[in-house]
């Protein structure tokens, strides 16, 4: 009768699934960050009707210049992918070329927020103005703190990388960060759409 | 493959003790933050005892005097919040810590770091709150935070609820995914899931509660703290913000924090009714399933908080469908219990005394439930004591029953000896006994009228008798608190040791030393099946005896060898950038914008030093 | 067996990585993807500027909005070629939002005397 074995004899890197320990928490983070960014949204569905004598959403909203700086997130999104590509690949360069570039198109997105911020206010909207404008710069104002975290990280990786301490190996660093800045251009994309271009009537 | 050479980096030293009082604040280690966890949160315990006292000191008589109302809004206040944020989440915290890596047969959890991080970030949460009574009132909007009271109550006290649940949520959130990989991702091999056991389930599907509602809570905390700090608009009716947001945000966080505070103290019971009975648990992928379940349903189920604010006749039926179904699967639990105990050979010690109490008065609990989710019954007992009566049969006779359930079962394998039989009885009983006291005349005040949340109450209405009858059974507890103390002092004392195995049980972490070794398993188990330590200690012979194997199963005795394992080193980092929360918080309040930069700085600084640490310090990551 | 001390994450992945490299897209690729992305947001812009249009606006913008979703989700973060597990993870916070807060805004926008559509 064979005896079953009462011992394994794995090595230090077993996992249960052979998937890497970091990717699955980094995809519940962001499963978690669903109901983050869902919460806020449906705030501002509610409230975007309730402007009391403040401006109203298409009264304030520059269709084209939120359209541009969407354009430019969503860009941001390929060049990320492609730094992946790059370091996957072993090429350092392109790496830092598209990490920066990444940031590069981030920081474009961010300064085009507070752009609309700035205008906003003068314009008459501010936080303390109505419910809708609480709902407007908190959604975006959140938002753009993910995406300022995630310039932080991103620039972080290439002075990694500048340090000669990110090696293909540590591929897996950049597909994370990369999947963070993915998350957060898609909620862009909803946010794109349902803040900015769905009517009010 | 390619050696790291990793450098000693910056101004400190890594830490490399493992043993001696400092090693506490620099320990990865599941084991020794899971004890911190269970201090710490037993520290709250007291506390809000202390404050339940109070409350119960105030309402003992008509008319009390011992409380301002003021002073009575905080106690309610935070006797709510630490039960639930400090006591119950952070108990079960502590044995899903400690036993989680132990049950599944691995030697930490995912991160361990991360897990410290979680550690030092409740700590200083819990710091925080409670530093509010001495910066001018603690919260006293009530654990609930009802909008537009709670954005316009004058003094601090709920800018410290507002923004100290936020910490602590973050070290729920980081646990619960640290959990989530740990049981994904760290089995021993040949635990499949249908083989973890049930404890591992319950925490699993409770860690999935935390990283899918707490993000929820954490938005309408943030649109509080923007009202109250920066003059936001969400909760303000003047300017057309809805209360009714609040209610919703905070329900649907709501609801499925009250599964994470029931579904391990469930686990919990799992295990300990089955050693206790000499029999398998009964239906094992019935109870499985049902909590699975009762984590899905109870996303589907808040409203029931709200059936008195005028959701209309369409919400109100679909959510008391909903709330009259998730009886079902609760059902399905307790019948496998009383099926597991069913002609099983029981022993009734501590644990399994405090386990059967936990059954007995969750039902209790549960079947006032049920009579809440009839919306019309509901109308009369919402905002009474009734449903006070309610809650805490299933989070006290529930969730505490469970938990020293747990801490009596899995003491001798923490600590190497045991608790006391005839002090845990007398614990038992007096536990028992004052908590029936205390909160089953709740349910008559309740039909009588009596409404929650109230500094005191007139003479002549009825009430005096059973209030003053429940604070001696508040008091009854308290002495068995007492009990339970001098059991663990005197047992300490006395030293009986535990060895590896006393109860006899039936899962992994009773077939390796007690006290645990560091590093938890000599070698790494493989397993043939569910129960598999009582497996390889019994084998079934013909006449449908179990009989016994020597040594069966038994799990690294042989301590003069290494067995080459290599635990993840000592850090500093997640206790620095836990304090960068408290410092950003405090300059929040305050408005003080070098506040919030420092913390800020802190808390990025600590993150950026722990990412670039190596997991394994020099030296220590190979042979 | 010797035990050497690689981030115990990078071996877990060494074997997944392999295989990933076969169904694994390359750049040509994503630009493709970045592409059909852009073509899709100027398309957003535009039909939001045709009078006329309005009755089918918000079913389109919702459309587009989700196809941009989907693209991105399955290619640039990489699921449609890993394992479900991750798929998983997403797709349960994903729903289990939509559904509980398309519920809770009923409440407000469909319920009796509909007091979310004051103000």
């Amino acid at each position: 009768m064979a005896t079953k074995e009462a011992f394994a004899d794995v090595g230090h890197d077993y996992t249960s699934t052979g998937l890497n320990h970091t990717k699955v928490a980094m995809w519940s983070f962001l499963g978690s960050d669903c109901l983050f960014f869902g919460a806020m949204i449906s705030t501002y569905l509610l409230y975007r009707t309730r402007t009391l004598s403040g401006p109203t959403p298409h009264e304030i909203y520059d269709i084209p210049f939120t359209s541009v700086s969407s354009f430019v997130l969503l860009m941001s999104s390929l060049t990320m992918v492609l730094a992946l590509a790059a370091i996957q690949r072993g090429d350092h360069r392109g790496l830092r070329i598209w990490l920066f570039a990444t940031a590069f198109l981030g920081t474009t997105f961010i300064g085009g927020q507070i752009y609309e911020f700035t205008t906003f206010v003068e314009e008459g909207l501010k936080l303390s103005t109505s419910p809708f404008g609480s709902a407007f710069f908190m959604l975006t104002g959140l938002h753009g703190a993910h995406v300022t975290v995630g310039i932080l990280m991103l620039l972080s990786l290439a002075g990694l990388s500048f340090s000669g301490k990110l090696n293909q190996e540590d591929s897996l660093k950049v597909e994370m960060i990369g999947l963070y800045w993915h998350f957060v251009d898609i909620v862009w994309i909803i946010i794109f759409t349902v803040v900015y271009l769905i009517p009010t009537e | 493959m390619a050696v790291a050479a990793y450098r000693q980096r910056g101004l400190f030293a890594r830490p490399s003790a493992t043993s001696g009082w400092k090693s506490w604040f620099t320990t990865v280690d599941h084991k020794k933050i899971g004890i911190m966890y269970g201090v710490t949160a037993f520290f709250f315990f007291i506390i809000g005892g202390l404050e339940a006292i109070a409350v119960r000191l105030q309402l003992a008589q008509p008319n009390g005097d011992v409380l301002s109302n003021d002073l009575y809004n905080q106690f309610f206040t935070m006797h709510g919040l630490t039960m639930i944020f400090m006591v119950v989440m952070p108990m079960g915290v502590a044995l899903m810590n400690y036993f989680i890596p132990l049950m599944i047969g691995a030697r930490d959890v995912a991160f361990p770091r991360l897990n410290a991080f979680s550690y030092w970030v409740f700590l200083l949460g819990g710091i925080f709150i409670y530093s509010s009574f001495f910066l001018g009132g603690a919260p006293d909007g009530g654990w609930f935070g009802y909008a537009p009271l709670s954005r316009t109550l004058p003094s601090h006290g709920m800018d410290f609820y507002a923004i100290g649940l936020q910490i602590l949520g973050i070290a729920s959130l980081a646990g619960a995914i640290n959990f989530v990989v740990t049981i994904i991702n760290m089995r021993a091999p040949g635990m499949t899931l249908l083989r973890m056991p049930v404890f591992i389930w319950m925490s699993l599907v409770t860690s999935f509660l935390l990283v899918f509602a707490m993000p929820v809570l954490s938005i309408a905390l943030f649109q509080l703290m923007f009202d109250r700090l920066f003059e936001a608009n969400f909760f303000n009716p003047a300017a057309g913000g809805d209360p009714l947001l609040w209610q919703h945000l905070f329900w649907v966080f709501g609801h499925p924090e009250v599964y994470i505070l029931i579904l391990p103290a469930m686990g919990i019971v799992s295990e300990i009714i089955p050693v206790f009975s000499r029999k398998p648990l009964f239906g094992y992928a019935a109870i499985v399933f049902a909590g699975a379940a009762i984590g899905f349903m109870g996303w589907g189920v808040w409203a029931h908080h709200m059936f008195a604010v005028g959701l209309g006749p369409i919400a109100n039926s679909a959510f008391a469908l909903s709330t009259m179904f998730i009886a079902v699967p609760t059902g399905v639990k307790i019948f496998n219990w009383l099926g597991t105990m069913w002609g099983g050979s029981l022993r009734f010690t501590t644990p399994m005394l405090f386990a059967i109490g936990f059954v007995s008065m969750f039902v209790i609990g549960g079947l006032s439930g049920v009579s809440h989710s009839i919306v019309p019954h509901d109308a009369q007992q919402t905002d009474t004591y009734y449903i006070v009566a309610h809650f805490h049969y299933v989070l006290f006779g529930g969730a505490l029953f469970g938990v020293m359930a747990g801490i009596y079962y899995w003491w001798p394998k923490i600590f190497g000896h045991m608790l006391s039989e005839g002090l845990g009885k007398l614990n038992f009983w007096l536990w028992f006994i004052g908590f029936n006291l205390t909160f089953a005349p709740m349910h008559i005040l309740g039909l009588q009228g009596m409404p929650r949340r109230i500094a005191s109450y007139p003479d002549g209405m009825g009430w005096n008798m059973w209030n003053f009858v429940e604070t001696i059974g508040a008091f009854v507890i308290a002495v068995s608190v007492l009990v339970f103390l001098a059991n663990v002092a005197i047992s300490r004392r006395k030293k009986v040791e535990a060895g590896d195995d006393p109860w006899d049980a039936r899962t992994l972490e009773w077939s390796i030393p007690s006290p645990t070794p560091e590093y938890n398993f000599a070698r790494v188990p493989m397993v043939h099946a569910r129960d598999d330590f009582w497996h390889k200690k019994y084998i079934d012979t013909p006449d449908g005896e179990p009989s016994r194997v020597f040594a069966g199963g038994a799990n690294g005795h042989d301590e003069h060898e290494d067995h080459g394992v290599h635990l993840p080193s000592p850090s500093y980092f997640p206790l620095a950038a836990a304090f960068g929360l408290p410092v950003l918080s405090y300059g929040t309040i305050y408005h003080s914008v070098v506040g919030m930069i420092a913390g800020a700085l802190i808390l990025v600084l600590g993150l950026f030093a722990w990412a670039l640490e190596p997991q394994f310090a020099e030296g220590e990551g190979g042979h | 067996m010797a035990q050497t001390p690689v981030h115990g994450d990078d071996m877990a992945t060494a074997p997944q990585a392999a295989e990933e490299l076969h169904h694994h897209p390359g750049p040509r690729q994503y630009v493709w993807v970045a592409i059909v992305l852009a073509i899709i947001t100027a398309a957003e812009v535009v039909i939001y500027y045709i009078p006329g249009l309005e009755s089918v606006l918000v079913p389109f913008l919702l459309a587009f909005s989700a196809v941009k979703f989907v693209l991105v989700v399955m290619w640039f973060m990489h699921l449609k070629f890993d394992s479900h597990l991750f798929r998983r993870l997403f797709v349960t916070g994903f729903i289990l939002a939509m559904i509980v807060f398309s519920i809770v805004l009923a409440t407000f926008f469909l319920g009796p005397e509909a007091p979310g559509l004051t103000g």
